[in-house]
């Protein structure tokens, strides 16, 4: 009883942080309908700010207070100006590339932030009056921490009234319904977008602020805090404010219970809540059905085996591949290796993603299930590679089946959160685990045999098994199941009144495609002779989705294509500058605001062009 | 032998009945249209029977099977084929692998990892887009095709299941007032020679009293008038809440 | 007041609207005809600024429009009422009306909700009703009552007939030349050439994005080649 309370006001104090930060993203949601993963970022960026400038003001609370607003106004200002460059351009585009854009936005804003402040934590020093406490029911309680309790219903009440009540909040809820009957209506959705962004980027930029008394601004606070936030608003149902509130009030409290309850398993505890919540509503606490998009949508393009030249030039390809070792040296051949890795890595995913339809944002818990697979059999059974790299993919897609039974139930952006989170989860195991994992340590000494620890070929092994996997996918796609898939994605209204089982077949996909990626991660630990948590990291899932997305969804080669460019790309940035986070970050939003059909899907194009002119 | 028999059907959403006690047949090769205001409920009953709603009471038979309260997809096994008011269709396939696709699942060659789709059931999927009129564009992407062809389309793929009933929501919504008789005196056509009953719902009355065999008038959630065309015509309360004077469509 | 010219549309590579032309005076009612697919919709959105045409000139009230962004061409006096309706599901019938609402116009006697209600008394009756619980018949009214919120001085009705009842479609026919009556401009799209024929004074058949006939209802009526060439009627 003792530790109740408190614990349950520490819970609610930690709920009004979440429920800052979540509105602001399911506002943006609600109007944009882009998951702006670049929220966090712009938390974050209010830590910062709100530090440089309270720690620049007199200690006294109504400083204090001016402090946070400035922060806030500054937050939004720079939500505005996101918005005017990056995100306008993309509201065309399709929902993964805006995603992709707003990750660009989240590397670019890393380094910008460690240039400017620096890599050191900066805690806010705290004078008396922040350091008061309250006494209930015989404990003592932070006062800043009560004061933290009535932000959010405060926040809540007054952004139902400027939604409810106001001109401005029946025009955006409007504009959630339907963007372009807005504009025909006379409304200027431009500005209407821009001072959503800034209200969004303004809470999120409070969030930010009132979190210094209690942490720190730190580097890290913009993927841990869009991992909590997306898990709230989805719990909560997406562009629901009042559904964002009560996720936050469950994930708070639980989270607060959870450390000091099971503080080894607190982030599988929330998705535990949030797999309970989705399979009983699968579209969040109070969320609604997505209405089909208003968006006139272009008829997908028929798939067609490839053209002849396109085989021909594969198949050239490949021959130059296969007698590269007697060429390149020992450095190049490390890189051909990783990119044999990417190729499985990418292909596997756009087997789920494009003809599947199911967009996944932790691709990388497969390679690391697959990895930490072969590596624990290894250091428990000393299972030679032969056997780590069969029981890789078949780990792998055990825990897919596994986890399919109620993510394929699951569409579009809510599929896309929940493999995201479950890919966290799996992170989260890895680090946490130390005894069997080795925590950040990892698992070391993953060799392959000696027959085939020859860099040429350990290559060759590699090239095999990514031209097998890429061409078993391939057939796949071609035979009736993979037809039944696409006809599943394509419309599954009209799948079900044929008899297909549209959750079997998508289920299955994503059984085949954690397997196949499963393999790619334990052949990469073979090659590296280790496996750590940050092959499971977020960044790492997201460079599969932009080797699929450069690649292009709509061809099997375009994977291939996409992982090789992208191999590549990344080869040369990080041997040539340091800022390669904002590079990186830089050409993703250049790449999806220039070719939002992929590379492939470009090149298609103006063969096409060129055939039929 | 009725193919279809609906009885007691009724369904609430929130307190409000949306459809109640409804009971009809239908025979096999017979054309039954469903009309009435907006909002009457044919929406409802039409996914009760296409089983997108479970009904609160009552009980749907097939052919003497009850398929009452099971999925689309079962429902479709069972014999039921769908045309969809808004045309749907597979969108990155041509014209006949959409119907081979229909083919290949209708008989059970769906979980094939291997063997290629392309010449599978090829010509019986050319012989039923030949039945519909879309022979010529079998190549064609479905994306590119005219709207009147997409919804020929939509009944090759429904036929291609070999069922008894076929239920068409609103099959003419969209087209011009020529192209909607001729689809339907296809559908007619169809129905007689492979002996599937039909259920339609329908707001041009040209369509309606031009293929229908028999019509059902439903109104607040309940069957008001049934008869062939003369007779609900000539029916003053239908007149009232639903054909009107005829003057905005065709003298009716 | 309406002035379309030499209007050329595609939607990616498929040429939609071919040198589409078109005339409207003040006060006119006129009605595209034409088969789907045959441009009638996309004339529409194109004049609204939902779709940008490749070329041509699109001139309102002596304006040259083409190219501008909808929410400008919309407050200029030009209101659209789209096909499939598009009432904002989550909004009271109220608050639908508030998002139409654009200051008075010059020469158009201000729409008030409650002027609506007049034309509309069913609207009047469910005013706090979200628009996603209305019949079909009730979102066309409050799609039309919405866009005359705007006190726009033409509007563009692409086929308000489609799927209605005919007892629901003969009240919107009353209801259309009630703002006839105003002195409102009317560019309607229909297939019902019933319904058509009741409302309109002059009609324009479209043919594969082209204009294939242009002239009065009554010369329509004459033209008994034309119906069957074009019309199939």
């Amino acid at each position: 009883m003792d530790s109740i309370v408190p614990q349950l006001l520490t819970g609610l104090a930690g709920a009004s942080s979440l429920f800052l930060v979540a509105s602001g993203l399911t506002i943006i949601f609600g109007v944009t309908r882009i998951v702006n993963f670049s929220h966090g970022s712009l938390m974050m960026l209010g830590a910062y700010i709100g530090w440089s400038i309270i720690t620049r003001l007199p200690r006294e609370p109504e400083w204090f207070v001016l402090g946070i607003l400035l922060t806030v106004l500054a937050t939004a200002l720079i939500g505005v100006v996101l918005e005017v460059a990056v995100l306008r351009r993309v509201y065309r585009a399709p929902e993964l590339f805006q995603l992709l854009a707003t990750f660009g936005v989240v590397l670019v804003l890393q380094d910008v932030t460690l240039w400017i402040w620096g890599a050191v934590e900066l805690p806010l020093p705290r004078p008396r009056w922040l350091r008061g406490f309250v006494e209930i029911m015989g404990n003592r309680f932070p006062a800043y921490d009560l004061f933290l309790i009535l932000v959010g219903p405060v926040v809540l009440g007054l952004l139902w009234l400027l939604m409810n009540r106001t001109r401005w909040g029946t025009l955006v809820r409007a504009a959630t319904l339907d963007r372009e009957m807005v504009a025909a209506l006379g409304v200027n959705q431009r500005t209407l977008f821009t001072s959503v962004f800034a209200l969004g980027a303004g809470l999120a930029g409070l969030g930010g602020a009132l979190s210094l008394p209690n942490a720190s601004a730190n580097l890290n606070i913009d993927l841990s805090v869009i991992t909590d936030a997306f898990v709230v608003v989805v719990v909560g149902g997406l562009g629901s404010l009042t559904g964002a509130f009560l996720a936050s009030l469950l994930i708070g409290v639980i989270q607060a219970f959870g450390i000091v309850l099971v503080p080894k398993i607190t982030l599988v505890l929330i998705f535990l809540v949030m797999a309970v919540v989705l399979v009983f509503r699968p579209n969040g606490l109070l969320g609604r059905p997505q209405a089909e998009a208003r968006e006139a949508t272009v008829a997908a393009p028929v798939v067609r085996a490839a053209p002849r030249e396109l085989r021909l030039l594969g198949a050239l390809a490949l021959l130059v591949a296969a007698v590269a070792p007697f060429v390149v040296g020992d450095y190049y051949l490390t890189v051909l290796t990783d990119a044999c890795v990417a190729v499985i890595f990418a292909t596997s995913l756009h087997f789920m993603m494009g003809p599947g339809g199911m967009a996944s944002f932790g691709h990388a818990a497969w390679f690391g299930i697959g990895a930490y697979a072969a590596g624990l059999l290894m250091q428990w059974l000393g299972a030679p590679m032969p056997v780590g790299l069969l029981a890789a993919p078949l780990a792998a897609g055990i825990v897919a089946a596994l986890f399919g039974w109620f993510v394929v139930r699951l569409s579009g952006v809510y599929l896309s959160m929940l493999t995201l989170a479950f890919a966290q989860i799996v992170w989260a195991v890895s680090f946490q685990w130390v005894e069997v994992t080795g925590g950040d340590n990892g698992l070391l000494g993953l060799w392959p045999p000696d027959w085939a620890r020859s860099p040429r070929v350990f290559y060759w092994i590699a090239l095999a098994l990514a031209v097998a996997v890429a061409l078993l996918l391939r057939r796949a796609l071609y035979a009736p199941y993979g037809y039944a898939l696409r006809a599943a994605r394509d419309s599954a209204t009209r799948a079900r009144a044929i008899g297909l089982d549209v959750a079997r077949l998508r289920m299955v996909a994503l059984v085949i495609a954690g397997a196949a990626c499963g393999l790619s991660g334990a052949l990469f630990s073979y090659g590296k002779g280790g496996i750590f948590p940050t092959y499971i990291s977020i960044p790492h899932s997201v460079e599969a989705l932009l080797m699929v997305l450069l690649g292009g969804l709509q061809t099997v080669a375009g994977p291939i294509i996409g992982a090789l460019v992208y191999t590549g790309l990344a080869d040369i940035l990080v041997r040539s500058t340091d800022l390669w986070r904002l590079v990186l970050g830089a050409v993703i939003v250049l790449l999806v605001t220039a070719f939002p059909e992929g590379i492939a899907g470009a090149a298609r194009r103006l063969w096409l062009r060129g055939r039929e002119a | 032998m009725s193919v279809l028999v609906v009885q007691g059907l009724s369904k609430s959403f929130g307190g409000v009945r949306a459809v109640g006690d409804v009971s009809f047949a239908v025979a096999p090769g017979e054309m039954l249209a469903l009309i009435g205001p907006n909002g009457a409920g044919k929406s409802t009953l039409f996914n009760m029977v296409g089983g997108q709603l479970v009904p609160d009471a009552g009980s749907v038979l097939l052919g003497g099977v009850p398929i009452t309260g099971l999925g689309p997809r079962a429902i479709a096994r069972h014999g039921v084929g769908r045309t969809f008011q808004i045309t749907a269709t597979f969108g990155s396939m041509t014209v006949r692998e959409n119907v081979q696709m229909a083919l290949l699942s209708h008989k059970g060659e769906v979980w094939s990892f291997w063997r290629p789709v392309a010449g599978r059931h090829a010509a019986e999927a050319d012989a039923l887009l030949a039945g519909v009129g879309l022979a010529a564009q079998a190549e064609r992407a479905t994306g590119v095709l005219a709207y009147g062809d997409l919804k020929r389309l939509e009944l090759a793929i429904a036929l291609g299941n070999e069922p008894r009933l076929l239920l068409m929501d609103e099959p003419t919504a969209g087209m011009a007032p020529a192209e909607r008789v001729a689809l339907m005196q296809l559908t007619r056509r169809l129905a007689t020679e492979r002996g599937v009953a039909v259920l339609f719902t329908e707001h041009d009355m040209d369509v309606v009293f031009d293929v229908s065999d028999r019509i059902l008038v439903l109104n607040r959630g309940t069957l008001i008038a049934e008869g062939d065309g003369a007779s609900i015509r000539a029916n003053p309360a239908v007149r009232e809440i639903y054909l009107g004077t005829g003057a905005t469509s065709g003298g009716h | 007041m309406l002035r379309v010219e030499g209007l050329n549309t595609y939607y990616g590579r498929a040429h939609i609207l071919q040198d589409m032309g078109l005339e409207i005076g003040a006060g006119e009612v006129r009605v595209l005809l034409g088969r789907n697919g045959a441009g009638k919709s996309t004339t529409m959105k194109s004049v609204i600024g939902l779709v940008r045409p490749t070329s041509g000139h699109i001139l309102f009230g002596g304006h040259e429009i083409a190219g501008e962004e909808p929410h400008r061409i919309a407050r200029r006096g030009l209101g659209y009422v789209p096909e499939d309706r598009r009432v904002f599901a989550d909004l009271t019938v109220m608050e639908n009306l508030e998002v139409g609402r654009q200051p008075a116009r010059d020469g158009v006697r201000p729409w008030t909700p409650e002027r609506l209600f007049e034309l509309f008394p069913n609207l009047g009756r469910m005013r706090d009703r979200p628009g996603g619980r209305m019949s079909g018949g009730e979102q066309q009214m409050l799609a039309i009552a919405r866009t005359l919120m705007g006190n726009p001085r033409l509007i563009l009705l692409d086929e308000p007939s489609e799927g209605l009842a005919p007892v629901i479609v003969e009240g919107m026919a009353n209801a259309i030349l009630a703002l006839k009556g105003e002195g409102l401009t009317i560019l309607l799209a229909e297939q019902n050439l019933h319904f058509a024929g009741g409302v309109a004074d002059s009609a324009t058949v479209v043919e594969k994005g082209r204009v294939v006939w242009s002239g009065s209802m009554a010369e329509l009526r004459a033209d008994e080649a034309a119906r069957t060439q074009y019309l199939a009627v």
